[in-house]
């Protein structure tokens, strides 16, 4: 049974806010661990998909990261899924820039922009929860409609 | 630079005729300014687009494949398409034709109704827009072209989803250098900087905005590109370039709509790379087209002493 105890994606969004509005000195001298609670938050929305899905959120990584394997399990046999691969190596991108260099005099910056693309897996995610066809049309080639287009009238009724 | 693509079959599919009215001006005026000769396909069609290829995709690679057979009858092996939606449907009717028997089955008969040549997969190559000023001019090519340097301008390139997936119709990509990259694309980036402009590093580039369903679930889109705008925007953007009239008019719109709706105004401007190429070239922001863009950015440009 797929667990669902993780935050809600309401709690994400507060927690993403907080940090967008965080000022730079807070940012900047709680730098690594910012960034690592962005890339949870991001590990936290796919857990909701997947959970929402019934599927056991995996423990393993991938390239390093559990966010990029919670995504390769998320896309298999949805290739839709993909439409957010890019918005999770971005977070990791700059959850790395930030945790390798902390003192850099970009730090805060780096961390609203990652505070940033969570923001838009969370939105993408939480859109995909309501309209299951998001990303699929575009990212997957994939029409939407040719089951209902396929289906008899009284199907359709 | 290769020196390929002096002169292509051009493809402007429908949105270019209507609310993309000012990326089919840019396109022409820069292959003008530029000494590349495009030719429109004669009597083309719709590619399918989003209407025909949701309830039947069989037909829709018929009706790309069917523009791709007009190239090669009017002795073209290129047909360059700006639009994303355009360009992915003729790459995907050129993959499907190639692999699929049944795709193949329903071009062959639909072919033979409507009495024209069957187009079989491999004669023409689909290119994009920024495939073709890349190839033919490249990016030493426009540096010596340009009169009016970009130098200043602060850009976030957004090139949205459909310019690399799926990743498996577009063959030519992720082969290394010199190549465009699925995961992040650069070819607009390369140009743009080659005109003087400073790239800010975007990290939402091919990012979703919810374009296919903007008018079923528009909140969903206008929250996508809310943060799309707003992270251009912390970015250090002054500017959003685009190169396909869906992402553009869909930035524009729920840019407005965001406001609106959420209370949540930006002011980053969105224009096409082409119009930005163009002014680069010193051609005027009216002869580009920015005065048919729906958000207005010509006081913006012209305090810049462009257009």
């Amino acid at each position: 049974m797929a667990s669902t105890h993780g935050p809600s994606l309401d709690h994400i969004n507060t927690r993403l806010d907080a940090s967008l509005a965080a000022p730079d000195a807070v940012l900047s001298t709680q730098a690594p661990a910012v960034a690592e609670e962005l890339l949870g938050l991001g590990e936290a929305t796919l857990e909701i998909w997947l959970a929402a899905h019934h599927v056991e959120p995996t423990t393993r990584k991938v390239e390093g990261f559990r966010l990029l394997a919670l995504h390769r399990q998320g896309a298999r046999n949805n290739p839709s899924f993909n439409a957010c691969r890019e918005t999770c190596r971005e977070l990791v991108y700059y959850r790395n820039l930030v945790v390798l260099d902390p003192a850099h005099a970009d730090s805060a910056r780096r961390l609203r922009l990652a505070a940033m693309v969570a923001r838009h897996l969370a939105l993408f995610i939480g859109g995909k929860l309501e309209v299951a066809g998001l990303g699929e049309f575009c990212c997957s080639s994939r029409p939407l409609r040719q089951r209902e287009a396929n289906a008899q009238p009284a199907e359709i009724a | 630079m290769s020196g390929k693509y002096q002169k292509v079959a051009y493809y402007p599919g429908c949105a270019l005729e209507g609310t993309g009215h000012a990326y089919n001006r840019s396109t022409k005026e820069l292959g003008k300014a530029l000494g590349l000769d495009l030719t429109e396909l004669d009597n083309w069609n719709c590619c399918g687009a989003m209407e025909v290829k949701n309830i039947d995709p069989k037909l829709q690679t018929y009706l790309s494949a069917r523009n791709l057979s007009i190239a090669e009858e009017m002795g073209f092996d290129t047909v360059m398409a700006p639009c994303n939606g355009c360009y992915h449907n003729l790459k995907k009717a050129e993959y499907d034709l190639g692999n699929d028997a049944d795709s193949r089955a329903v071009h062959e008969r639909l072919s033979s109704k409507a009495g024209h040549k069957t187009y079989q997969a491999g004669k023409v190559t689909t290119i994009h827009a920024l495939d073709w000023i890349k190839e033919a001019i490249g990016e030493e090519g426009l540096k010596a072209r340009v009169k009016n340097s970009l130098k200043g301008l602060k850009i976030a390139n957004y090139y949205g989803c459909m310019y690399t997936r799926p990743r498996h119709i577009f063959p030519e990509k992720d082969k290394g250098p010199g190549s465009e990259s699925t995961s992040k694309p650069h070819f607009m980036d390369d140009l743009l900087a080659a005109a003087g402009a400073e790239n800010v590093d975007y990290p939402l580039k091919t990012a979703c905005c919810g374009g296919a369903h903007t008018l079923s679930d528009s909140d969903t889109s206008t929250k996508l590109v809310l943060n799309l705008l707003t992270t251009a925007e912390a970015c250090g953007a002054d500017i959003i370039a685009t190169e396909c009239p869906t992402c553009h008019t869909g930035l524009e719109m729920h840019q407005v709509r965001a406001e609106k709706v959420f209370g949540r105004k930006t002011t980053v401007k969105i224009l096409y790379f082409t119009q930005l190429l163009g002014m680069a070239l010193g051609l005027s922001a009216r002869k580009v087209g920015v005065h048919e863009n729906f958000s207005e950015s010509s006081t913006f440009l012209r305090a810049r002493g462009l257009g």
